[in-house]
């Protein structure tokens, strides 16, 4: 039943209603297909079958009852900075090892109730914080295109189970770039929502005011109907925006004829700026503009400083919430410590890996007396100038569109040397963070026989348009984000 | 020097005043309030009773589990701000809460939620006894865990256990100015600010039950000098006299320090009840530096100037201008308006009965002298009647207690209490000269003495009367039985 | 601007992160090397421009004073290393007495 595996929601949809087959054969076609790939992929850090064996039952019984709800059925995984209750959640670090949050968090509660499956919990950087899984303190996870090559970050595994084939769809969190990015190497779809659309309650913080819950799929519609069902107010995440999660969907199937894409120069000049990425995203650019889009120059002028910016608030932010972590409500402790302090600093040193400790350290030294004015405070007004970058250039165009990442996945361990050159996967995508705005990834074809992906930047709100930009874009190229062939 | 060795100085007076040997006091008071709320700060947790089981009052929010996300709570918004306003602050429009970086197991974020540069409010006043004390300012917070210490002493615990039922309780921080010059003024700031707080009903501001926690910030310096000395934080005080003997112990351990060419120590100290002196509590290996930034998971708050009036109109009437009222409306004396005024159930009891047309004075007199000290409280109307009655002379004074007594546990009317004893005073001199005939009667011996000169014998007579006719009106039967004698 | 050895013991004990042998050269170097690209923030001139700290301009979101049922003692200390009692027990507080 492989095909199963590679089938959309709508597609899905329509054999479970039909009866064709049930929700329980929907999971074991992904468990088979994990059990046979996995191993090399190392997408999954741990599977749930006391969710998924439920949830199916129980997704087949709505289906019975009628329910022709999008979710019904729909095989999903989980990135491990998602508390989901009794479930070992431990955002890729070992000081969360064994953690079983008591609770589950808004945005995949959402996805329970709309009648999505859970198959288990994917690999991650270590809070998040990577753009190739290489800092999951478990292992790393591989590209299902070529298994010698990192699934970018810090989503990677759910990234790469969807493009395996081993869950219909995922979540994953974006914080500079870490839903859209991995999308983009492994050839799926991911987005990045609008701060604020999607609750953060139960995602376990990096950088709080960058941080927002995503889906990835393998094809655009099935990414927006999975937003449209977990978005909206919650009254557990203050940030959360009261618009509605629908909003998401309005319009969106609308053509692109009549639309202005931007594209920005210094987006598509960047350093590090791949020749296959740039001949793949013209020729995608080329396509909008076949199918009736006005493509017109733009320009986001503070770019350059935006990676300085980002690596300062992301850390700044990230040594607070990590604060928590003091190995005395949960996770892991040292034994025998003499005294309080001790005990959080060698809980800490042994809990938190060597990428976490670099950003807490930066992170403390910024917010520290004597050096706030002049890393954080300068940082969060250059925040400022890289917002009104992308307000002025949405008076000239309706989206963005763009290289997701300027290269295509790299190999295992060719930047875990040199973290600034790591920085640099997200130089594209991370002023989307910065600014607030929701962005998607879709693939836009092969560079070197790995995928590319095309991100599409909409103002606040704008989760619609970039949907519509993508869902054009997928219509008009016949780029359809595929399976990975692995045998 | 090791503090436990030191020998405590000797006691103070209790009436040492502001300057002392030529040293002026300087003290600024943070006082941390508990709002009066059902919830805690940020999350829905019940605000429990002290004594509950340990982590019995916690949720995922509270305990600082991965993943969550605190909200903020209205009613400790619109406590503080009413706080802000009965302390006559200005609200700023924007304002915003900021993380206070430190870890510490009492604390089980890492850090606390608080506000840094833009509180709720700044620049308010309190009067305490005719002095203005400047309101530096007035914002919210919340409260940490508590830690049990193994072991008597803190240096020699091994381990210590927490309880975060108090994490997240929302708290006010009032900051003063260094506007308070002696042990008595911070104590009657503390008192004032107790009455103010109940009476605008921003929280039960009970001491002992740590809802108001009094830090005073102590500072000693040569007398007419304008520059401050250096100032020593006292916690753990947990009642107003503590508060008392604390600045008293410290200022008199400043000087001493300072007589004796040391020099002060800028530390918190904590106050110890049982042994009635400060000691060294934090001396910490480097200054603790808190790394303030604005709190990202909460979107600041705008203040608009239709909420802010809506609880400005909300506002009961305030202690100070209450006295002054009671004053020039009711013409009582200035020390029972005082008294009075700093309660406000007094205060509207006094009111209520004035206006239901008893005495003035009368009713001030029985509220002071019998309701307060028993904090039994009959309704205004019954106050009322009683008063009336007693300034009538239908019943006596002692009378009138046993009626109030009865009327306050039963809710019947004081009229209805004395019909149904027979109190009612008899004045009617028909029937007193029928009792005090009696009385003569039965007495001969101390008639002939009366008679013969020794007047004092008429007490006896009295003494019968009274035992014998409970209801009389003294006054009355004394110059009637008079003139049966002579 | 590179960060001292001294400037590194002092974040980290900030930052509650022991430091084994060798951590005070790494960071010290990999700190720095960031830095160095971060100062580029120092060549724009910020003087009259607002600091952005969220960037979704979302105000006043209050929650009713409603309590609500929260985890029972047992849940609340499941996940702890250390519970004793109904308490989270901890090493020592290192206090000066």
């Amino acid at each position: 039943m492989s095909e199963l595996t590679e089938l959309t929601i709508k597609e899905a949809g329509r054999l479970l209603r039909l009866h064709s087959i049930s929700a329980a054969d929907l999971v074991t076609a992904h468990l088979e297909r994990i059990e046979k790939l996995d191993r090399r992929v190392k997408a999954f850090l741990r599977f749930t079958p006391e969710l998924w064996e439920k949830q199916a039952e129980a997704a087949d019984e709505r289906i019975k009852q009628g329910d022709t709800g999008a979710l019904v059925g729909i095989p999903m995984a989980v990135k491990d900075v998602l508390c989901v209750r009794d479930v070992e959640t431990t955002a890729g670090s070992q000081i969360l090892s064994g953690f079983k949050p008591p609770y589950t968090g808004t945005a995949v509660s959402r996805l329970f109730e709309a009648g999505a499956v859970m198959l288990g919990v994917t690999n991650c950087d270590e809070f998040a914080m990577g753009s190739s899984t290489e800092n999951s303190s478990y292992f790393p996870t591989h590209n299902p295109w070529d298994l010698d090559r990192v699934p970018g970050g810090s989503s990677g595994g759910s990234a790469a189970a969807v493009a395996a084939g081993e869950a219909m769809i995922a979540l994953g969190t974006d914080t500079g770039g870490s839903i859209r990015q991995p999308a983009a190497l492994c050839g799926v779809v991911g987005m990045k929502p609008t701060y604020g659309r999607v609750s953060r309650y139960g995602l376990i913080a990096f950088a709080s005011s960058l941080d927002q819950v995503g889906p990835f799929a393998r094809c655009v519609d099935d990414a927006a109907i999975t937003l449209a069902l977990m978005a909206g107010r919650d009254p557990l995440d203050a940030t959360s925006s009261d618009r509605t999660g629908r909003d998401v969907l309005n319009n969106y199937g609308d053509a692109v004829k009549g639309m202005r894409l931007g594209v920005p120069r210094e987006y598509y000049d960047v350093e590090g700026m791949e020749k296959g990425v740039k001949a793949a995203v013209d020729q995608a650019i080329k396509t909008l503009r076949d199918a009736g889009a006005e493509i017109v120059d733009v320009s986001l002028p503070h770019t350059d400083y935006g990676l300085a910016a980002y690596y300062i608030i992301a850390p700044a932010e990230c040594s607070s919430n990590l604060a928590r972590f003091d190995g005395v409500r949960y996770g892991i402790s040292t034994e025998d410590a003499q005294n309080i302090t001790e005990g959080y600093m060698r809980t800490r040193r042994k809990g938190f890996g060597t990428e976490v400790r670099r950003r807490v350290m930066l992170g403390t030294y910024a917010l520290s007396s004597g050096y706030y004015d002049a890393y954080y405070l300068k940082a969060q007004k250059v925040r400022t100038l890289i917002k009104r970058d992308f307000d002025e250039a949405f008076q000239k165009c309706d989206a963005i569109v763009s290289a997701t990442s300027p290269t295509v996945a790299f190999p295992l361990g060719s930047k875990t040397q040199d973290p600034l050159s790591m920085y640099l996967c997200d130089v594209l995508t991370l002023g989307g963070n910065l600014a607030g705005l929701p962005g998607i990834s879709v693939p836009c074809g092969m560079s070197e026989g790995l995928p590319v992906g095309l991100q599409v930047l909409a103002p606040q709100w704008g989760e619609n348009v970039a949907l519509r930009v993508a869902r054009a874009y997928e219509e008009a190229s016949g780029v359809k984000a595929e399976v990975a062939p692995l045998a | 020097m090791p503090d436990a060795n030191r020998k405590p100085p000797t006691p103070a007076s209790p009436d040492l005043p502001g300057e002392r040997g030529g040293w002026e006091v300087v003290i600024g008071m943070e006082v941390h309030v508990q709002p009066t709320t059902r919830s805690k700060m940020f999350c829905g947790c019940a605000v429990g009773p002290l004594g509950d089981p340990p982590n019995s009052n916690v949720c995922e929010v509270c305990l600082g589990m991965p993943g969550t996300l605190p909200v903020i709570n209205k009613a400790a918004v619109e406590a503080c701000l009413k706080t802000a306003l009965a302390l006559r602050c200005e609200i700023p429009r924007h304002t915003k809460f900021d993380r206070k970086n430190y870890m510490y197991p009492d604390l089980p974020k890492g850090y606390q939620i608080s506000q840094y540069d833009l509180p709720m409010s700044i620049n308010g006043h309190l009067e305490v006894g005719g002095r203005r004390v400047r309101i530096r300012r007035v914002h919210l917070e919340e409260d940490t865990g508590k830690l049990i210490h193994a072991g008597d002493k803190l240096h020699k615990a091994w381990e210590s256990f927490v309880d975060l039922n108090r994490a997240g309780v929302p708290l006010m921080e009032i900051v003063t100015e260094p506007d308070l010059r002696s042990a008595d003024e911070a104590r009657d700031y503390a008192v004032a600010l107790r009455t103010l707080l109940r009476t605008i009903g921003a929280s039960e501001a009970d001491m002992e039950k740590g809802q108001l926690r009094a830090e005073p910030n102590i500072s000693i310096r040569r007398a007419g000098s304008d520059e401050l000395g250096v100032k020593t934080e006292v916690k753990n005080i947990n009642s107003f006299r503590a508060l008392h003997r604390a600045i008293l112990y410290e200022v008199s351990r400043q000087s001493e320090v300072l007589e004796s060419g040391g020099t002060v120590v800028q530390e918190t100290r904590g106050w110890s009840d049982a042994e009635q002196r400060t000691f060294s509590q934090r001396s910490k290996e480097f200054a603790e530096d808190y790394r303030y930034f604005p709190e990202p998971d909460l979107p600041p708050l705008e203040l608009d100037a239709a909420w802010i009036e809506e609880l400005r109109r909300a506002l009961p009437e305030l202690p100070g201008s209450r006295r002054e009222r009671l004053v020039s409306q009711y013409g009582l004396p200035a020390a029972d308006a005082v008294l009075i005024a700093a309660d406000r159930d007094l205060a509207d009891l006094f009111e209520g009965a004035a206006t239901a047309g008893a005495d003035a004075k009368h009713t001030a007199n029985w509220i002071i002298g019998e309701v307060a000290p028993s904090g039994k409280f009959p309704t205004a109307e019954h106050l009322a009647e009683l008063v009336k009655l007693v300034t009538a002379g239908s019943i006596t004074r002692d009378q009138a207690r046993e009626v109030l007594l009865e009327s306050v546990e039963t809710g019947r009317s004081p009229s209805a209490i004395v019909a149904e004893h027979g109190f009612a005073q008899v004045s009617d001199e028909s029937a007193l000269q029928a009792e005090l005939q009696a009385v003569m009667a039965a007495n001969p011996r101390a008639v002939e003495d009366y008679r013969a000169g020794k007047k004092q014998a008429i007490g006896a007579l009295m003494a019968d009367l009274t035992r014998g006719a409970p209801q009389a009106n003294r006054k009355v039967a004394m110059k009637l039985l008079e003139r049966l004698l002579g | 601007m590179p960060l001292s050895k001294e400037e590194v013991r002092h974040v980290a004990l900030l930052a509650r992160l022991s430091l084994e042998p060798g951590d005070e050269e790494f960071y010290a170097e990999q700190l720095s090397g960031i830095l160095a690209h971060i100062d580029r923030l120092q060549q724009l001139d910020t003087e009259s421009i607002p600091p952005t700290a969220q960037v979704v301009e979302v105000t006043n979101t209050l929650r009713e004073d409603v309590p609500r049922h929260g985890l029972t003692q047992a849940d609340a200390l499941a996940n702890a290393p250390a519970a004793v009692d109904g308490f989270f027990r901890v090493p020592s507080i290192q206090e000066e007495a």
